[in-house]
């Protein structure tokens, strides 16, 4: 059990917004940082910051072992068989891109395809759009039901000898429903297709074992897991990054260098090119840490009560349409939804005014509700660790007061 | 700021838009949309002599952004074109009374943006 007291470790959440007790249902977007993640990365810039993998002095040593250190912290967390699996990125944008650009110009040809679903985050859709223009490959579209479900009828018609990947979600960041991987890979590699799962939900917010997941890759998010912005993962096997092309190219990822020509460093380093973002890495590694602690079956437990009691307490309200499954069982900690008569950029900067921050928009998944619920944004909140029942409950309060202003 | 954002004038306009609709012959007409959030404004203009005769618009979005077409159609009418053509992002506060902030400027804007548009500014 996750108790209340966690929301203490999270110094940002004592702050008032216009007066008011803060409540942060916005954890989709991206996750506050407990005291522990600030810490290390503070300490590590009072202490240790050193340029990685090339200093021969004590600080560069030290910094190093920090900064592979965290590759390890991720690696275990989501039980990789080895820290090598791991590339640092950006962020699960970054992750998804090298994928299309280093495997995707290698392994994707004229005449191939692409499998996406309607649900993705944009993240996932336009980097396979773009290659797509690129390597001329055809890209085809799962659809998604109202309840949130892939039409896995319609994935394994589309699945064909032709289909080099098939990229999904792992935790859809409207609907939260979480797709069958492991059923969806058996279908894509009888075809002899690969799997990338965009993790950057699904890490942060449910176990994560790769050795069952059934993925080939897995796009990891660090600010979406209680790390800080701009470090995010690339999980993949050994052997199948050593077969991939690097991806940027620069500093760390060669082994020597001469005016014509470079060779490549082992991997993961061959796709970490240039300074690493080593203090978001050391962020990453005490999250990795702090959720550990909890553990990742508590926190998907602690959300899925959250959703629960959001969804009662939701349905208790008149004229609000609630869009994915009404079911807590099926989905991660958020919860999309409109309320009649009020658009949501209205109900958002209400809400705002009763210190309770939510999401209003299309959540970077504009053909989701677009194609599957016809409509061009939603309100949406989005739970973590740190929430309670009472910020589900001021909340539910600030959008009653927000329909007697809008009625 | 509390709910001043949502004052009388703007719930007021947001429930019952002036000049909503659309005209029979414009002479001027353009349709602009927030891609952010879907929110969409049409404006018609019918100009004579220079002047502003008549002014429909049409569209969806939130309060702010069907508040802020409505308020700007009342300020239009009737007034000269190259009077019109000076309105900038300032004077739509002044209608609404209050500055919405950065979040909010794309709704608050979007009606001003289409009459621009419409009059080829």
């Amino acid at each position: 059990m996750i108790r209340a007291m966690v929301r203490n470790d999270f110094p940002i959440l004592r702050r008032r917004i216009h007066g008011k007790r803060f409540a942060y249902l916005d954890s989709t977007a991206t996750t506050q940082k407990p005291l522990s993640v600030i810490r290390a990365m503070d300490e590590f810039q009072r202490k240790y910051n050193a340029n990685v993998h090339r200093g021969i002095y004590t600080l560069s040593e030290e910094a190093t072992e920090l900064y592979e250190g965290a590759r390890k912290k991720v690696a275990q967390f989501i039980h990789a068989n080895s820290e090598r699996e791991i590339v640092f990125t950006r962020n699960a944008t970054e992750a998804i891109n090298l994928v299309a650009y280093a495997w995707g110009r290698a392994n994707v040809h004229e005449g191939d395809n692409v499998v996406i679903s309607v649900m993705e985050h944009h993240s996932n859709i336009v980097p396979w759009q773009m290659m797509g223009r690129e390597l001329n490959y055809e890209l085809r579209i799962t659809d998604v039901d109202a309840a949130g479900l892939i039409d896995l009828r319609q994935l394994e018609q589309q699945i064909t000898k032709r289909t080099k990947l098939v990229a999904v979600t792992g935790m859809s960041n409207v609907l939260g429903t979480m797709p069958p991987i492991a059923n969806i890979a058996r279908m894509a590699h009888r075809k002899g297709a690969l799997v990338l799962v965009d993790g950057a939900q699904s890490v942060a917010h449910v176990p994560t074992d790769v050795r069952k997941l059934g993925a080939d890759f897995l796009a990891i998010s660090g600010h979406k897991m209680l790390g800080p912005s701009g470090i995010g993962a690339l999980w993949a096997k050994q052997e199948l990054l050593e077969t991939m092309p690097p991806f940027l190219g620069g500093g760390d990822m060669i082994r020597e260098v001469t005016l014509q020509s470079a060779t490549w460093n082992d991997v993961p380093w061959k796709f970490e090119a240039g300074t690493p973002n080593a203090v978001g890495a050391i962020g990453l590694g005490a999250a990795v840490d702090y959720l550990q602690k909890l553990g990742m079956g508590n926190v998907h437990k602690h959300e899925q009560t959250l959703v629960a009691y959001a969804l009662k307490k939701l349905r208790t309200l008149k004229g609000i349409t609630i869009y994915g499954p009404l079911d807590a069982r099926k989905k991660g900690g958020v919860i999309a939804f409109n309320v009649d008569g009020v658009h949501p950029h209205d109900l958002a900067t209400l809400l705002d005014r009763e210190g309770v921050a939510i999401r209003s928009g299309h959540h970077c998944a504009q053909p989701l509700l677009r194609n599957v619920f016809n409509v061009m944004a939603t309100a949406r909140m989005s739970f973590s660790v740190y929430t309670t029942k009472r910020d589900i409950d001021q909340c539910v309060a600030a959008i009653e007061k927000a329909r007697r202003v809008m009625g | 700021m509390g709910e001043e954002l949502y004052k009388e004038i703007i719930l007021d306009h947001h429930k019952n838009p002036r000049h909503f609709g659309t005209l029979k012959k414009p002479t001027h007409q353009a349709h602009l949309e927030n891609t952010l959030c879907g929110d969409e404004v049409t404006m018609q203009l019918k100009v004579e002599g220079l002047r502003i005769k008549d002014v429909a618009f049409s569209g969806s979005g939130c309060a702010i952004t069907i508040a802020s077409a409505s308020l700007l159609t009342d300020a239009v009418l009737g007034k000269s074109l190259a009077a019109v053509k000076k309105l900038g992002t300032k004077d739509i506060d002044k209608l609404l009374g209050v500055k919405v902030g950065p979040a909010r400027e794309k709704c608050a804007y979007l009606g001003l943006e289409t009459l621009c548009k419409a009059l080829g500014k």
